[in-house]
């Protein structure tokens, strides 16, 4: 709250922009560019998504709606662009999107936002199911089941810059996503920033202090949705094609699951979701069938042992940093890593044992190779090993996890002692 | 000079049954005015009729010689009135701080922007910290709301209530649930942030009745059946039989 200039600020941001320009030359294998844009349209879509969530309180399924929509105007754009019908550079073409997205967020924006809670939580999954039925109606805008497919190396290069390779892609999205970042998180610190928190916490009574709370949600779901479609054009340009997929309800899901998974709490809990969402879902699907059942099961453990996301998690152990009594959990943390690791093996040996034996056991025969060893999953043996190292595994977490108890006990006391309690 | 508040024939009905039945007051300027009533009377509902949290079923409400029946909370706010609540009323997860912030933000013309820097605007800042001190929560300024003790909520309520600088302010049951010094604090608090302004409050401890208001009104199955100071008041035949005498608190 200090005029003081915000050094510490400046500092965190420094720090970000240094990691999206340095992340492409550190990872150099072939598909992590192409991972790492999608992670700075996941982070743009995540924090928007955010806004709703995390600041106002508003429980939205249809968020894609506006991301999709920006993504269609977006690969329209394009593609008259390259028809030589439309005067606009590739680099700017996030504008048209966002456009969209902002113009579709003041319509729908307009009927949602008289409800709150519960009823907005259904009224934009009907909104998600009509544009998505919309999507079917009008194959001419939509493109039908392919999609509308487009290229982005069209018009003349700027300064040999023609967004062909995808590393120039990759900084668009990245300048871009820092662009956003910057916007969304500027926007928390103004009047209706704040005032959309007050809204999230007590409608009532902000419009006791004069605030129309409809219209407070009205502005930041317009706002959101322009972000969204932001978004929504830098996946065009990555993967010049966008299908009718992108703005329906499991989109949607994905985007409350990035949010929800890094933490709505705090500002930047939905950029690591969006970024652990990603990876997970472009490293687990390259290795195995069963990566939606384990991403479902990662999202249940978070919900369960960690409601607030990965930012809460990070921010409970501030206490412990400050009291110099971080030394006491990393100990316990180490023993509770490996036992989850075991208890993971026995589990993922059973899932994909069961996998093979129900999906490929008919083509390929029922012996199957995990983890670099053969085993018959038509034999008992196999099933039994595993199911005993899930047990083991167990057993040694719920050991373990007396030590992990008995360690924040260390570090209760200490910040007590540090408080003068 | 038209009155500050005024009421004229309001009638509240929910379904069938009737809560407000044809109440008429005139409250002037400057005046510290309580209004007193058994459980039930509808004095709350007075209050959120007001207020605009509840629609009138019929009749006619004027803040300063204005109609604002059938407005909405925020516009009624935007006309000069304010009001705290019963069951206390804040932000819980905002600090001391901000809660008193978005109290003054309106009021000082920035509304809906999401073009200006909050923590940059001095004129806020200023205004949220003389609250903070006024309420004399000054230690307590970075706190969140919802872990203060419940006295110091209900000081956090009075700050909010006042913050926009309305002229009309309605305290509902500011004291209720305090202890005897605390009491005495909200009372000296309440004097305090008043002055100038009008105060109109829902109140059922009398020390604190008869000690700040300049005039009372007895509200009994929704009608006013009496007004005055309150020597008055206490000499009132029917006002002892509907409720002093019956039901001393």
């Amino acid at each position: 709250m200090s005029a003081m200039f915000p050094w510490r600020r400046l500092l965190v941001w420094s720090a970000t922009a240094a990691v999206m320009i340095v992340a492409p030359l550190v990872f150099t294998q072939g598909f992590a560019v192409s991972m790492l844009s999608q992670m700075g349209i996941a982070i743009i879509f995540a924090l928007s998504y955010n806004m709703l969530l995390g600041q106002t309180g508003m429980l939205s399924f249809g968020h894609a709606v506006y991301f999709g929509l920006g993504a269609f105007f977006a690969a329209h754009a394009l593609n008259a662009i390259g028809a030589n019908t439309l005067g606009w550079p590739v680099s700017l073409l996030p504008l048209i999107g966002g456009a969209a997205g902002l113009v579709f967020g003041v319509i729908f924006g307009y009927i949602t936002t008289k409800h709150s809670g519960t009823p907005f939580a259904m009224i934009s999954l009907g909104i998600a199911e009509m544009v998505a039925a919309c999507s079917l109606m009008f194959p001419s805008f939509f493109g039908g089941e392919g999609g509308i497919s487009t290229d982005r190396v069209v018009g003349k290069a700027v300064m040999g810059i023609d967004f062909g390779p995808s590393i120039q892609v990759y900084y668009l999205i990245a300048a871009w996503c820092f662009v956003c970042m910057i916007a969304m998180f500027a926007l928390t610190q103004t009047p209706l920033g704040r005032m959309a928190n007050a809204v999230r916490d007590n409608p009532e009574r902000a419009r006791f202090v004069g605030y129309n709370p409809t219209r407070v949600r009205f502005l930041m779901l317009s706002l959101a949705g322009f972000f969204a479609g932001v978004a929504g054009a830098l996946e065009v340009i990555n993967f010049e094609l966008i299908t009718a997929e992108r703005l329906g309800t499991v989109a949607s899901g994905n985007v409350l699951l990035m949010a929800f998974i890094g933490g709505i709490g705090h500002f930047y809990g939905p950029i690591i979701g969006a970024v652990l969402v990603t990876f997970l879902q472009s490293a687990l699907s390259n290795y195995t069938q069963a990566w939606l059942l384990y991403f479902g099961l990662f999202f249940l453990v978070m919900i369960l042992f960690a409601p607030g996301g990965i930012a809460s998690l990070l921010t409970l152990h501030k206490p412990a940093v400050q009291t110099r009594t971080l030394g006491r959990l990393l100990l316990p943390y180490a023993g509770a890593a490996a036992a989850a690791a075991v208890l993971m093996l026995g589990l993922v040996a059973l899932v994909e044992m069961l996998y093979h034996l129900e999906t490929k056991a008919e083509q390929v025969g029922t012996v199957m190779s995990l983890f670099g060893r053969q085993m018959d999953t038509a034999t008992a043996q196999p099933w039994i090993v595993a199911a005993g190292i899930l047990v083991v595994g167990g057993v040694l977490l719920a050991f373990v996890a007396r030590f992990v108890r008995s360690g924040w006990a260390h570090v209760t006391v200490a910040v007590n002692r540090a408080k003068g309690i | 000079m038209p009155a500050a508040l005024e009421l004229k024939a309001v009638h509240k009905s929910f379904g069938k049954t009737a809560i407000i039945n044809g109440v008429d007051l005139a409250i002037e300027k400057g005046e510290r005015h309580a209004v007193i009533g058994p459980n039930g009377a509808g004095k709350s509902t007075l209050f959120n009729l007001i207020s605009g949290r509840f629609a009138v079923t019929s009749g006619s409400i004027l803040l300063n010689g204005e109609p604002i029946t059938g407005l909405q909370p925020q516009q009624i706010n935007h006309r000069g009135l304010a009001r705290s609540f019963q069951i206390t009323n804040i932000f819980p997860k905002l600090s001391v701080f901000e809660n008193l912030r978005c109290a003054v933000l309106w009021s000082l013309g920035y509304k809906y922007s999401f073009w200006q820097r909050v923590g940059g605007l001095k004129d806020v800042r200023e205004r949220a910290d003389e609250l903070v001190g006024m309420i004399g929560l000054q230690k307590r300024r970075d706190t969140v709301a919802g872990v203060l003790s419940y006295a110091e909520q209900r000081a956090l309520e009075i700050g909010i209530t006042i913050g926009g600088g309305a002229d009309v302010i309605l305290l509902d049951e500011p004291t209720a649930g305090m202890s005897n010094t605390e009491t005495a604090d909200a009372v000296a608090l309440i004097r305090n942030v008043t002055v100038g302004k009008t105060l109109v409050m829902v109140e059922h401890d009398m020390s604190v009745v008869f000690g700040l208001a300049d005039r009372i009104s007895v509200l009994v199955y929704g009608q006013v059946i009496a007004t005055g100071t309150p020597q008055e008041i206490r000499g009132n035949k029917a006002v002892q039989e509907a409720y002093l005498g019956a039901e001393v608190e």
